[in-house]
């Protein structure tokens, strides 16, 4: 291997790396909020971009109509006056979708707000109803969640591949496209984004709080529904964005989602589901590995990642008592 | 009448005309099996899996590789199949099992995602996605199984079998302690049940089940690809098991039934409905499970059960388990505590306390609210390892043990928010405690030869039952009893487990006056017959009346020890209570 290679190697380790580190964030930050492991987080990463060719394309994609069916439950979940939030945003969504099938530079934030409508519905209909369950019961429906999407994924989009236009064109250098400057350069500001929003306003500290201790940020006022609909809203902007940025690099399919986001959990597993910090770290060296993995062996690449969470939930292990109050 | 699951075996001479019905028959039993695959992990042990398909494809692949490679047998084939379905089952739950309970859930899901990629791309050794193919046909008795007719006789009796193994495994010490395991896992490890060990021997039978599946799957099929072993296949056997009704066997045993015929007539009707051929049941499978998770939790099964006849329990004829000695000689300090401290981040729950208990005494341990007595109580029991100091039983060092350690050595406890499970009954409630004195194993407890013990265990719960005035509520529900006797039983489980030194957490709140006499009665000929007992309580008239001597906490330190007269005169003790000026 020489210099050029381990540049090359580095370099996609890096790209990847980011996107599999926000996703980590992401689901750690559902998991803090609300208990669910979200495990469709890939499906909803690679709708962004599917239907964002559907809509380039001149047509409405069937996610919209997924989305407008379960926004149309959860305005009938509501009821009164809290039905006015799906039924509004439901409709801002139906427009947009027309409008970007007109004008392609609006598809993009379409695809956005699809996405994100369609995580909120997806909490409120399918999570909120069963309020108090255990971490198993909202995993088992997390993991449903995901066979019923990702078929659904097939029935809207097909069997095929497609790659969207990238934003910018061209390589910075040899091995670095400016798409791919573009997608760090996300990862970098929802990053920072993140670490203000919770650091310093009031409503970021509100949420920690909701997942510090959810009896006790009820008792101050704050709602646990509201704490997980904003939890579900960060997770899926952020998947829909890095879906939409990364579409060009690596093509999008309605099957390639499930990979993305399991690398994510192996990166959020290292990190204890607990820590930012680490889990983003964790996603570098899972994107590291892989890259080099891929070089070595590629056709186990896949599977050889996995292999990372031995060392991990051994050292977890080590340090976890058994008993639990 | 358990004997009636034999009747399955009926089923393939009913169905004999229809060669369809019975491949979807053979199809049954082997999905049947993998749903008690998960009856045993998530049903009892709360624990859930993803990846039960890849323990199906270890049996499936290594019986294939062995009858089809190598020429060997097929029983060898099983063997090494059940092996390594249990190696991957140690691997993964030994690595998990200490964890929080979703991290097995998660591991399970990459590595079933692993395996079914190495299966697909070893082509030189799996075949890849064409497989291998000519698996030979098992023979019995030196007539081959290669009908579905005669095939299916195989897999209902092993299935019966298993059914009944299951049953057993139920009615039994391990069956409790993974139900209570799943409920209170700190409660379960008070009674000596040991959680990682546990989880990880539960977790093992569920890979051996689901292995021995994937044996009989391949030489059904006598051809084995990767697809059969997917996260896919995985996901909807835990569709099965919880839309039936993952708690218990019929329930698993109806998912099972619904979703073998369900898929077939999915198969062919939404590709029809949607214009396309694909996997598009996974749809179905995917809004089905959310579905009853939302509006039956419980799986279909508890629904029909409320219509069937409910059998009646049967209250315990049997000899008692024989008695534990109490410990200890006449006055001798049985439990000793020096210098405990406990910090929870900057706060001191618990500075330099220091107590003993002696043989046949009731200590009491009392304080303002927060004063740490709870923590000391966890701090004794194991529950929480003590920061400094020193606690011994009977002149054994026991600090920083973790609780089933503990129990074994004669101390029992009970919680000051009870710590029972709601959904059995008083009776199995009381036998809980009797875990650490009977030594059935799973292999015993599935071959039936533990149920002399278990009937003496429940005689001694039922004693133990009879002890605290309980015994003619002994069937029912624990969830149907009020708080104050939720207390009473859970003296009862303590009783039942033959410790003699008793950790009582406020034993008295929540009774009635005339309840709150006879509680007192009963402790006190308790400690006359030479049980131990350090007791929390906040009722003055009570812990005067009852205790030899009391122990005083205020805020993590002692503050006073002596007989009640003694304390009660203490101008320390009456500031803490009566914030009078010192």
């Amino acid at each position: 291997m020489d210099a050029t290679i381990l540049g090359l190697l580095l370099l996609d380790a890096l790209q990847n790396g980011v996107v599999y580190g926000l996703l980590a964030l992401a689901l750690v930050l559902v998991f803090a909020v609300t208990r669910v492991i979200l495990v469709p987080i890939g499906e909803l990463l690679m709708f962004a971009p599917l239907s964002l060719v559907w809509l380039q394309g001149g047509k409405l994609p069937g996610t919209l109509w997924l989305a407008l069916a379960l926004g149309l439950l959860w305005a009938l979940l509501s009821r009164g006056r809290g039905s006015l939030w799906p039924l509004g945003l439901g409709a801002l969504l139906f427009l947009l979708a027309l409008l970007g099938l007109k004008l392609p530079l609006l598809a993009y934030p379409a695809a956005v707000l699809l996405v994100v409508y369609l995580g909120l519905a997806t909490y409120r209909v399918f999570f909120q109803p069963m309020r108090e369950a255990t971490v198993l019961a909202y995993l088992i429906m997390a993991v449903g969640l995901h066979v019923a999407y990702q078929g659904l994924g097939l029935v809207f989009f097909g069997p095929e591949q497609y790659r969207p236009a990238p934003l910018l064109s061209g390589e910075v250098t040899v091995g670095l496209s400016w798409q791919g400057v573009l997608v760090l350069l996300f990862a970098l500001s929802a990053v920072v984004a993140l670490y203000l929003f919770f650091r310093f306003s009031l409503f970021g500290k509100a949420l920690l709080a909701a997942a510090e201790n959810r009896l006790g940020a009820r008792l101050l006022g704050i709602r646990p529904e509201e704490a997980g609909m904003v939890a579900f809203a960060i997770a899926s902007f952020l998947a829909a964005v890095s879906g939409l940025l990364l579409a060009p690099l690596i093509n999008a399919a309605y099957f390639m989602g499930f990979m993305l986001g399991l690398k994510g959990f192996v990166a959020a597993i290292l990190g204890g589901l607990s820590s930012y910090p680490v889990a983003f770290l964790g996603a570098l060296l899972v994107g590291l590995f892989e890259s080099f993995t891929s070089f070595y062996a590629s056709a186990y690449k896949e599977a050889l990642v996995f292999l990372l969470l031995v060392p991990a939930l051994f050292f977890q292990s080590l340090k976890a008592r058994a008993v639990e109050e | 009448m358990r004997y009636l699951w034999f009747s399955l075996l009926l089923l393939p001479l009913l169905l004999s005309p229809f060669p369809f019905y019975l491949t979807l028959l053979n199809f049954f039993a082997i999905a049947a099996l993998v749903a008690l695959s998960l009856y045993v992990l998530t049903g009892l042990g709360g624990m859930t899996s993803f990846a039960q398909a890849a323990f199906m494809g270890m049996g499936a692949y290594a019986t294939a590789l062995l009858t089809v490679k190598g020429g060997y047998s097929p029983w060898l084939g099983l063997l090494l199949g059940l092996g390594l379905a249990l190696v991957l089952a140690l691997v993964l739950g030994g690595l998990t099992v200490r964890l929080k309970g979703h991290f097995l859930p998660l591991s399970t899901i990459a590595w079933q995602v692993a395996l079914y990629i190495l299966a697909g791309n070893l082509v030189g050794l799996t075949g890849g996605h064409t497989g291998l193919t000519d698996l030979p046909p098992l023979v019995l008795f030196g007539l081959p199984l290669d009908s579905a007719f005669r095939y299916a006789f195989l897999s209902l009796f092993l299935l019966a079998l298993l059914v009944l193994a299951l049953h057993n495994l139920r009615e039994s010490r391990l069956g409790r302690a993974l139900l209570a395991l799943r409920g209170d896992a700190l409660a379960a490890a008070s009674f000596g049940v040991d959680p990682a060990a546990l989880r990880l021997k539960a977790f093992l039978l569920s890979g051996f089940l689901a292995g021995l599946a994937g044996f009989l799957y391949a030489h059904f099929l006598r051809f084995v690809n990767p697809t059969p072993f997917s996260l896919e296949a995985s996901i909807k056997y835990l569709v099965m098991a919880v839309a039936g009704g993952v708690g218990a066997i019929p329930g698993v045993l109806l998912g099972a039934a619904l979703f073998t015929g369900l898929e077939d007539w999915l198969k062919d009707l939404l590709p029809l409905l949607l214009g396309r051929q694909g996997n598009y049941e996974t749809i179905a499978y995917g809004l089905i499970l959310a579905a009853i998770l939302i509006l039956a939790p419980r799986g279909l099964w508890p629904l029909l059960a409320r219509y069937l006849p409910r059998r009646e329990g049967r209250l315990p004829r049997e000899a008692p388990l024989s008695e534990r000695p109490l410990l200890g000689g006449e006055g001798q300090v049985v439990l000793e505590a020096q210098g405990l401290r406990k910090a929870f981040g900057g706060l001191l729950a618990v500075n330099g306390v220091s107590l003993g208990l002696r043989r046949g005494e009731i200590l009491a341990l009392i304080g303002p609210n927060g004063a740490g007595k709870t923590t000391v109580f966890n701090l004794i029991t194991g529950a929480i390892p003590p920061d400094a100091g020193e606690v011994r039983l009977l002149g054994r060092p026991i600090t920083g043990l973790p609780p089933h350690r503990i129990h074994p050595l004669g101390l029992a406890r009970t919680f000051q928010h009870p710590h029972l499970f709601p959904e059995l009954s008083v009776l199995e409630n009381a036998a809980l405690g009797t875990y650490a004195r009977t030594r059935a194993g799973f292999l015993q407890v599935l071959l039936g030869l533990h149920r002399k013990e278990e009937a003496r265990a429940l005689a001694t719960a039922y004693r133990a039952l009879k002890r605290v005035g309980l015994e003619s509520l002994a069937l029912e529900k624990a969830e149907r009893l009020p708080a104050g006797q939720q207390r009473l039983l859970e003296i009862a489980r303590a009783l039942a487990s033959g410790a003699s030194v008793l950790l009582l957490d406020e034993p008295g709140a929540g009774l009635r006056a005339g309840e709150k006499r006879e509680l007192a009665h009963l402790l006190k000929s308790l400690a006359r017959e030479g049980y131990s007992i350090l007791i929390v309580d906040h009722d003055m008239d009570l812990i005067m009346g009852l205790a030899d001597r009391v122990v005083v906490m205020n805020y993590g330190e002692k503050i006073a020890e002596g007989t009640p007269k003694e304390v009660q005169k203490n101008p320390l003790v009456r500031a803490a209570y009566l914030g009078e000026v010192a």
